[in-house]
């Protein structure tokens, strides 16, 4: 538990007046959404959510539109006072801290970016970046200095001077990424950044941002609707109904393994070439010889499928150190592939 | 007593009332009331005695500058022709002390009417609280408070100021109050993110991007204190409402024209240059207001 970075405990939120009375009634009686929107007039936004992101990792949210995911990123920078719950942060208690470690804590250790970006129209790509060197008082040649790189990480060098709305939407979205890298922060939170993007540059951007973040190694909270988009994107993903989360995995636990029916409706369309590893599919030798057709173990579906065009007999699968260590029949493949 | 014809008689004596409670505060507080009248006072006679004890012609430049200046080489042109039209219809002075008297106005409802909507957008009680007595202050006709403003701060330009201060002060509480609600959310919700307090998002985010409408609602308080000058000279306020009402006593049809007249061309020149401070550098294609205008037109004459 030490390396992780982000890590909730049990947090709620419920809005409305009557919230704290709201809680008590769920945890003695577990009541449901509706009940309590009924019986106190709140809304549930997150239930009992736990989750830890560890350091240098990319962690999805997944979930449709009122979910709760937003709600529940914005507790981490506690944009959003949760109802009840623990929030730790780069070692430091989030949900208990003072006004001024809060904004200390927002401004030098945690990045945003929005779904519709909010850049400030009033200020210039520069001024939009350096925001937060400037509320801590940073003097204004250094920050110039820390937009400028950011910005040039985001391959806009040339535009410090110019506004937001001369700038595409892809564009802008790249300011906004540079926005949350200026201060160099140590996590990034992005709600939604490339959802209203149109998808050529919505994939161009998913790229820009990995291989980014290859060489960064930020821990991320990335939230997103779309399935796919927390496949390419997540080390891990927890997927978010009606305000609770309902499973955290690897995309290929979330994949091959749905918890519930409301998991395996989503994970149902995706390809599974690409996530399905061998070693989920293959079976043990159990003192079968190995055959003379073999695979590596970091092999993708995808490989094995190629090989199975020509020749159906079983493969070998051999370790890092060469040693056989189970059998790929042609069904266990073709199995895996069906879903 | 007629029973048929009772309201023969006064039974409510709240004329009687309302008459002792005045005179009553007159006698006891009349002090409070004459201290509030020294800063409106200062700002007020500083701009009358430099609008007209400065040569008209030096003042008329300054106008045309500060209209080219705010929007464009046409208002420029506009404010020439008024200011000047002003000028040869003989109501200069009177028109300068009508535009201190409404630059007075204006800067006391922007002091206080800004601070106050902020106020307001940010507490929704307050807002509640306020919004009955904005109300008020605008339909409570401007004859009614006259005479305690009169009996309280006596007559001249100084109660003159005071009685379009209360008219006009609404619209920009209102409007700023509407500009900074409807910032949009995210935008807020950035600053934040980043670490602003809540001074630093209200003056680096919220004020600046309620501008136009905070503008919008400097302009209508603008205009409203040039709706009060008529009204206001009968306290004994000078300049051209002065003269529209001098003109209807004494059935002096061209001399209640010219103040009508001075009025119509003044109310053209502030509308307009009030509104175009309004504008954002985002809709004169991001050029910075000292790019512009004359100041521009030095600055690139420097340059070279």
């Amino acid at each position: 538990m030490s390396e992780a970075q982000i890590e909730c405990r049990d947090l709620w939120k419920i809005y409305g007046k009557r919230s704290d009375e709201a809680m008590q009634a769920v945890l003695s009686q577990g009541l449901s959404k509706e009940e309590v929107r009924d019986r106190f007039g709140c809304v549930l936004g997150v239930r009992n959510a736990s989750f830890s992101v560890r350091k240098g990792e990319i962690f999805c949210i997944m979930g449709l539109s009122g979910s709760g995911k937003s709600t529940l990123v914005r507790h981490v920078n506690r944009l959003i006072e949760p109802t009840a719950g623990e929030i730790h942060v780069a070692g430091k208690r989030v949900d208990t801290m003072g006004e001024e470690a809060l904004r200390q804590l927002r401004a030098e250790t945690i990045g945003m970016v929005f779904q519709h970006m909010a850049l400030w129209p009033h200020r210039t790509l520069g001024e939009n970046v350096g925001f937060g060197l400037e509320v801590r008082g940073v003097p204004l040649a250094e920050r110039r200095k820390s937009a400028e790189a950011a910005l040039e990480s985001m391959e806009l060098a040339g535009w410090i001077d110019h506004y937001p709305d001369q700038l595409s939407g892809g564009m802008q979205q790249r300011v906004g990424l540079a926005r949350a890298l200026a201060a160099d922060p140590e996590i990034l939170l992005m709600d939604e950044p490339f959802s209203a993007l149109d998808p050529l540059i919505r994939r161009q951007l998913q790229d820009q941002f990995l291989s980014l973040s290859e060489h960064m190694h930020k821990t991320t909270l990335f939230i997103t609707h779309d399935l796919d988009e927390a496949i390419r994107m997540g080390d891990h993903i927890a997927i978010m109904n009606d305000g609770e989360i309902v499973q955290v995995g690897t995309p290929e636990e979330i994949v091959t393994n749905p918890v519930n029916d409301y998991v395996a409706d989503f994970v149902e369309g995706i390809s599974r070439i690409g996530l399905i590893s061998v070693e989920t599919i293959m079976e043990p030798l159990d003192g079968r010889d190995p055959t003379s057709r073999q695979i590596r173990i970091d092999a993708e579906l995808g490989q094995i499928i190629d090989s199975f065009m020509d020749d159906q007999s079983p493969l070998t699968v051999r370790d890092r150190e060469n040693t056989p260590v189970g059998l790929i029949t042609i069904k266990a493949a073709l199995k895996a592939l069906r879903g | 007593m007629d029973l048929w014809n009772i309201f023969d008689k006064e039974w409510i004596p709240i004329g009687v009332w309302v008459e002792s409670a005045l005179q009553w505060v007159v006698v006891n507080f009349r002090f409070i009331f004459q201290a509030i009248k020294v800063p409106f006072d200062i700002v007020l006679t500083a701009l009358e005695d430099g609008l007209t004890e400065a040569p008209d012609l030096l003042i008329l430049a300054l106008i045309v500058l500060i209209a080219w200046q705010a929007g464009g080489r046409r208002l420029g042109i506009i404010a020439a022709v008024c200011m000047t039209a002003i000028g040869l219809m003989g109501a200069w002075e009177e028109s300068m002390t009508t535009l201190s008297i409404v630059l007075t106005c204006v800067v006391f409802c922007s002091l206080i009417g800004i601070p106050l909507g902020v106020l307001a957008a940010k507490r929704d009680r307050f807002w509640m609280v306020l919004q009955p007595a904005l109300d008020l202050m605008q339909t409570i006709p401007s004859f009614v408070y006259l005479v305690p403003i009169v009996m309280l701060f006596s007559i001249g330009n100084v109660s003159g100021v005071i009685v379009t201060f209360i008219y006009a002060l609404p619209p920009v509480v209102r409007l700023t109050n509407l500009g900074i609600r409807q910032v949009r959310p995210d935008m807020v919700e950035a600053a934040r993110a980043f670490g602003a307090s809540n001074r630093q998002t209200l003056y680096k985010v919220e004020l600046p991007l309620a501008l136009p409408t905070i503008m919008a609602g400097v302009n209508q308080t603008i205009m409203m204190a040039l709706s009060m000058v008529v009204v206001s000279s009968m306290i004994s306020v000078t300049g051209l409402g002065q003269m529209v009402l001098r003109g209807i006593g004494r059935l002096d049809m061209g001399l209640a024209t010219v103040g009508g007249l001075g009025i119509v061309f003044l109310a053209i020149v502030i509308d307009r240059v009030s509104q175009s401070f309004g504008q954002s550098s985002r809709d004169r294609n991001h050029q910075k207001w000292y790019e512009t205008g004359p100041i521009g037109a030095v600055r690139t004459l420097v340059r070279k």
